[in-house]
């Protein structure tokens, strides 16, 4: 632990840390482009030279190791002579054109520049000119001349986003920053280069030059995609959202944001956004105000309840509602004496409901991710569906955390897999199932006696030795387990199987309220019926809540057919879509940024959010329309006044913890018993997984959001006489849809795998199960 | 027969083609190897001679062989590297080539022997990317020494095996700093890293490595067959044995020559059959184009070794002597070497990316007539920024030329700015013409 000593002030030091670690403790400030705390040293900006006593030249401080006894002048002369003349140089080729760049007023190379550079040029030579580049829809690269070279751009991508798709090609002047031989930068974490760059190199493209940094309020608020919850901050102006960027937040997102965080706010200022509540009378749509519209709600589900009873009733919900609209809603329908309210749409198998001692969640703490030094990650699509805590697990296994992977897909998770095991989603339990028998044996421990015909082949032995040989081990349900058709047999294999290891075991969590929603008892009570079930038995009128059910479902067959065949279909809904071709009332709900509440994410942290911005024309706050709804029908316990009110009634922030287990009791272990036939294995890609995201058009531009196809191994397209690329017809129970067939050699034998939630697959059936695949006549 | 000089001892009996293992053997090679196996001659024995023989580094730092070899950690579980820099890509220095083509087995002995030293078990050599032909021959050089046992498992049946590569570049200079070199034969894009951590710990595949010129390592078959002392008396102390100067320029008989360490560089000159044309000299280089420039008196009272170099105020370097004789206009000098460096920066640090650009428009400028008063001082001042602020020394190897050049031959640069042409009558110059009509009339 050496002490040195910056400025004339002592510090003591861990081992290893450098000169600018030093600076930082102490709270002194060192100009600096390339030095990032979450990347690699570069040491190659020059900008943080320093005079260190002794040295015969000045030092960089971020690649000088402090050292015992050292003093360090950060500000002397000698100093600043250096980093001025670095300055000098950096801007000598850099136009000096601030008030025509998109980074102006927050540029590093600016602001820094105030204070080493000098008020004129002594460059009279002619300056570089770098070429533009089109690396694809979200960063742009159209102003290269002012790159500094610091690399950071590459070096996140070698390090963070595990890809390098950014390289500096070229030696000296003629050095330059590009993509591989023009290919588009693909990463689903790319956005953070633009923050990272300290110039107006990479700027937004969908946010360049629409605003100035100066004229953007900015405001906090939480991510309503996946299940991490990362803080945002939201840059508004005029009452519109401009652009989000990450607000720092170690345990969660850490200084980063997926680009679904990022770029999703397009969808708030889509042209699809209803701002209007809507009526349907016979049959055409008129626009009507609050009162009309609520008070055919009314009527319409007493309607309902006088002639057929509450459970007659259906409500939907997407996992993305605040914790306050999923209570509502439930305390709407079992106010109204019904316990059918879901929002676990993409869900397949509820047999584990009235079973589970509490709310699934993570097991653990997200920052806690990092120190496990085994993981077994089950059914995920890891990288798409969570790409920050797949970033976390990224970096733990370079430090040497050993993942192991169980999964139908073998998609490029960008990290190294200890073992994986890749096989038909049928037969995920099965392959689980060897793997708990392994540790059972390895541990000479009771093998359950519905496992005694499973025969332990070598991948599950594999992966049973690695998740033995640690110490802190954590099971990871991913969400393709979580819909899975066999999902609590899943569950509860992990459950055991994290017994045996004395391991976590938890789920990834399929979106922002994932948690919530248990908490907030937006799952059927006794008697109620689960998402699938008032799918399959259409009810008498329906209350949709920020839900798509034609691309939010499981079987969005089954959820377009209910919706057609029911009198009264009320959908409350920021955007239009198909709930023009089947809702009775649309009521125009506010996004997140345009309401307060709170979103509880996989690891249970309770996250309350005000609205960024007013709401978009007659839109309102869900929780509000849910309470004078209340109101309305006559219900008790509706006078509410704020969303903290609503929180505050469903729990208090210290009250989630007693709240969350992922223990099932009564369930028993079956025989894993494999099925035949080709089996569906549905992704919901990245960019088609909500509503918002789905309307985020420079999102929908990019190669994550390109249009479902049959993926199938070559195998399955030799034998069903098919190229890579014909037109096929692809059948499931009595839909079928026409697509591509695509090679994807990596997939398990007898496997299509067709992505959900987009409207080229809404005809299809079950996200699971088997398929039919023809040629297109 | 190859004429090296009357004191050339590794570059003796040569004659271009002899250069095949049995030719080598004739001459006595691998007998240092066969000693060291053959007595059973500690590793630490071996360092302790090289280290006697105050044999330095012949690749441009001079610093003592010996010593480097120490550094290598002894007790290291898991591969250790060696080295050899033959990306010999300073301007005027082709003196490593020479060895590589004529005797390409004295360096592979001197590796063997080296690999021996410091126990290492795998051992390349890069070569220059612009020799491809050497680079062939190395290969073939390769093959022989592996049919005959001196490469590859238990060599010449002891107890050691060390097997050697050889690795071309594709021509860049900065692959010639020994850890950009590191990166490149990684296959990354050849830049040099931050050092600390140094290649003794962190080197190829971030393993212990060492690496030493091509001249360095074959300088030792000979320290090991005639004792370190012999080698030191050969030289002056700390500047042991002989060393191969590449002459070049203006004088009649351009080429390698290896003399004495401490010959006096009048008699360098004179075997390089003196100035061209009997004309007088003006300026030389003495150690490759990163070493300052001397004026030509000053450098006729100089002796060829590290120390009396430096004390004349440039650098013995490479060996790379480049002569001017008066006919040569210093501008026009400098802006070649000026674009070099611009040229062969490898862009990552901002100082050497960003200056040797400016420096070299300036001397560009002001050899074509267009510069101005303030160039002169600007010019100083942009070197003195880039010096010593860079991750490796190409910022200095391109600051030094040019504030050497100003600082023996400002008056030409100034006559330059005042009079927009030469002070001397440069052949092909830029503004000969002019000046030869100025001087007619």
């Amino acid at each position: 632990m050496p002490t040195v000593e910056i400025d004339g002030r002592q510090i003591e030091v861990q081992n290893g840390a450098t000169v600018m670690d030093a600076a930082n403790a102490l709270g002194i400030a060192i100009p600096h482009f390339c030095y990032h705390k979450k990347l690699s040293i570069a040491a190659n900006c020059r900008m943080c030279l320093v005079q260190v006593e002794k040295a015969p030249k000045p030092l960089p401080a971020c690649a000088t190791p402090a050292a015992e006894g050292m003093k360090v002048f950060t500000d002397s002369e000698y100093a600043r002579t250096a980093q001025k003349s670095v300055m000098e140089f950096l801007l000598i080729n850099h136009p000096l054109d601030c008030p025509i760049c998109d980074q102006g007023g927050e540029c590093q190379l600016q602001d820094l520049a105030v204070g080493y550079g000098k008020s004129a040029s002594r460059y009279k030579e002619e300056k570089r000119v770098v070429f533009h580049k089109n690396i694809g829809p979200l960063i742009s690269m159209e102003e290269m001349s002012r790159c500094i070279h610091c690399t950071r751009c590459v070096r996140f991508g070698q390090e963070i986003a595990g890809v390098m798709e950014l390289g500096m090609m070229g030696r000296g002047e003629h050095s330059e920053i590009v993509s591989f031989v023009g290919n588009s930068v693909d990463s689903e974490l790319s956005g953070n280069m633009i923050d990272l760059c300290p110039v107006g190199a990479l700027t937004s493209k969908p946010f360049r030059y629409s605003a100035r940094t100066w004229e953007l309020a900015r405001r906090k608020s939480v991510s309503p995609h996946d299940s991490l919850g990362s803080n945002l901050i939201v840059q508004v102006m005029a009452n519109k959202v401009m652009r989000v960027l990450p607000l720092e937040n170690e345990e969660l997102n850490e200084c980063w944001l997926s680009d679904r965080d990022r770029f999703s706010y397009e969808g708030l200022n889509s042209g699809e956004r209803l701002t209007q509540p809507m009526l349907k009378v016979d049959g055409d749509w008129q626009e009507v105000d609050w009162q009309q519209a609520l008070a055919a709600v009314a009527k319409g589900v007493k309607n309902v309840l006088a002639l057929n009873g509450a459970q007659g009733l259906g409500a939907l919900a997407a996992p993305h509602s605040t914790l306050e609209e999923l209570y509502l809603l439930g305390k709407l329908m079992r106010g109204v004496g019904s316990e059918n309210v879901d929002f676990r749409l993409r869900q397949s198998d509820f047999s584990a409901d009235h079973k589970q001692a509490g709310a699934p969640w993570l097991g653990m703490k997200i920052a806690d991710i990092g120190s496990l030094d085994r993981v077994l990650v089950i059914g995920s699509f890891l990288r798409k569906d969570h790409p920050l805590l797949a970033n976390r697990l990224r970096q733990a296994a370079k430090r040497g955390q050993q993942v192991n992977l169980i999964h139908a897909t073998d998609d490029d998770l960008l990290l190294e897999l200890a073992n994986k095991a890749i096989v038909p989603p049928q037969e995920l339990p099965e392959m689980l199932a060897q793997v708990l028998k392994a540790v059972a044996e390895a541990k000479q421990q009771p093998v359950p006696a519905a496992l005694a015909a499973v025969e332990v082949g070598e991948q599950a032995r594999n992966i049973a030795a690695s998740l033995a040989s640690g110490a802190r081990a954590g099971i990871f349900l991913g969400n393709f387990a979580t819909q899975h058709a066999q999902a609590t047999q899943l569950r509860l294999l992990a459950q055991e199987l994290a017994g045996l290891l004395g391991a976590s075991f938890g789920f990834f969590g399929e979106a922002a309220n994932s948690v919530g929603g248990y908490l907030a008892r937006a799952v059927p009570g006794a008697g109620g019926l689960d998402a699938a079930a008032m799918l399959a038995t259409p009810r008498y009128a329906y209350l949709l809540l920020n839900a798509e059910p034609e691309l939010d479902c499981h079987d969005p067959r089954a959820a377009i057919k209910a919706m057609h065949a029911t009198d009264f279909v009320i959908s409350m809904t920021a955007y239009k879509g198909h709930a023009l071709e089947y809702a009775n009332v649309m009521l125009p709900i506010a996004p997140f940024t345009e309401t307060s509440g709170t979103f509880v994410n996989a690891e249970g942290r309770m996250q309350s959010f005000n609205g960024v911005v007013k709401p978009l024309g007659d839109a309102r706050p869900a929780w509000k329309v849910l309470r004078v709804l209340g109101n309305l029908l006559g219900l008790a316990g509706f006078d509410f006044d704020s969303s903290e009110q609503v929180r505050d009634e469903i729990l208090k922030p210290g009250e989630v913890a007693a709240r969350l287990d992922n223990r099932l009791s009564g369930v028993e272990l079956q025989t894993p018993a494999p099925s035949d036939g080709l089996q569906r294995i549905a992704d919901v890609p990245i960019y088609f997984g909500d509503a918002i995201v789905r309307r985020a058009a420079s999102l929908q531009q990019t190669r994550d959001a390109a249009p479902p196809r049959a993926w199938m191994n070559a195998a399955l397209l030799s034998k069903l006489g098919l190229a890579d690329g014909q037109p096929v017809r692809v059948k499931q129970g009595s839909s079928e849809v026409g697509l591509n067939a695509a090679l994807d050699d990596r997939l398990p034998r007898d496997c299509v795998r067709i992505a959900a939630g987009h409207a080229a697959t809404r005809d299809l059936g079950p996200m699971s199960g088997e398929v039919r695949v023809e040629p297109q006549k | 027969m190859l004429d090296y000089g009357p004191d050339a001892i590794l570059m003796k009996g040569l004659d271009g083609s002899n250069w095949h293992l049995k030719d080598y053997e004739a001459r006595g090679g691998y007998g240092a190897l066969k000693k060291i196996l053959g007595e059973k001659i500690t590793p630490d024995a071996v360092v302790a001679e090289v280290k006697k023989s105050g044999l330095r580094g012949r690749g441009g730092a001079g610093f003592p062989a010996g010593l480097k070899w120490s550094f290598m950690p002894k007790q290291y579980a898991g591969p250790k590297y060696l080295v050899c820099n033959t990306d010999e890509g300073e301007p005027g220095t082709f003196k490593d080539r020479d060895i590589i083509r004529y005797n390409p087995h004295m360096l592979i002995e001197g590796m063997i022997i080296a690999a021996y030293a410091m126990g290492t078990a795998v051992g390349y050599n890069y070569i220059h990317g612009e020799i491809w032909a050497e680079y062939e021959l190395f290969e073939q050089a390769l093959d022989e020494a592996r049919a005959a046992g001196y490469l590859g498992r238990n060599i010449l049946g002891a107890d050691f095996s060390f097997e050697l590569h050889a690795v071309h570049g594709w021509g860049a200079y900065i692959c010639g700093e020994e850890t950009g070199l590191l990166e490149s034969i990684e296959g990354k894009k050849g830049q040099p890293r931050f050092k600390p951590p140094f290649p003794a710990s962190y080197g190829l595949y971030g393993k212990p490595t060492t690496i030493n010129n091509t001249e360095t390592f074959a300088a030792v078959p000979w320290i090991i067959n005639n004792g370190g002392d012999a080698f030191l008396a050969l030289g002056r102390p700390n500047n042991g044995g002989t060393k191969l100067f590449s002459v070049s320029g203006h004088v009649n008989r351009p080429g390698n020559y290896e003399v004495r360490l401490g010959t006096p560089f009048a008699t360098l000159l004179e075997m390089a059959g003196g100035m061209r044309g009997g004309r007088k000299i003006k300026a030389v280089i003495p150690g490759g184009s990163s070493a300052p420039v001397l004026p030509g008196q000053v450098m006729m009272q100089t002796d060829l070794d590290y120390d009396s170099i430096a004390k004349a105020g440039s650098m013995l370097g490479s060996g790379a002597v480049i002569v001017m004789d008066e006919t040569t206009c210093m501008v026009r000098a400098l802006e070649r070497l000026s674009y070099f460096y611009f040229e062969e920066s490898c862009g990552q640090c901002t100082p050497c990316r960003e200056g040797t650009g400016w420096m070299y428009r300036m001397v560009h400028r002001i050899e074509h007539g267009k510069g101005r008063q303030e160039d002169l001082d600007l010019l100083t001042n942009v070197a003195d920024n880039i010096a010593g602020r860079t991750i490796c020394a190409l910022g200095d190897a391109a600051a030094l030329p040019v504030k050497s050049f100003l600082n023996h031959f400002r008056d030409e640069f100034q006559y330059h700015v005042d009079h927009k042409r030469c002070l001397v009558d440069v052949p092909g110059g830029y503004f000969t013409a002019a000046a030869r009509a100025e001087k007619a009339a």
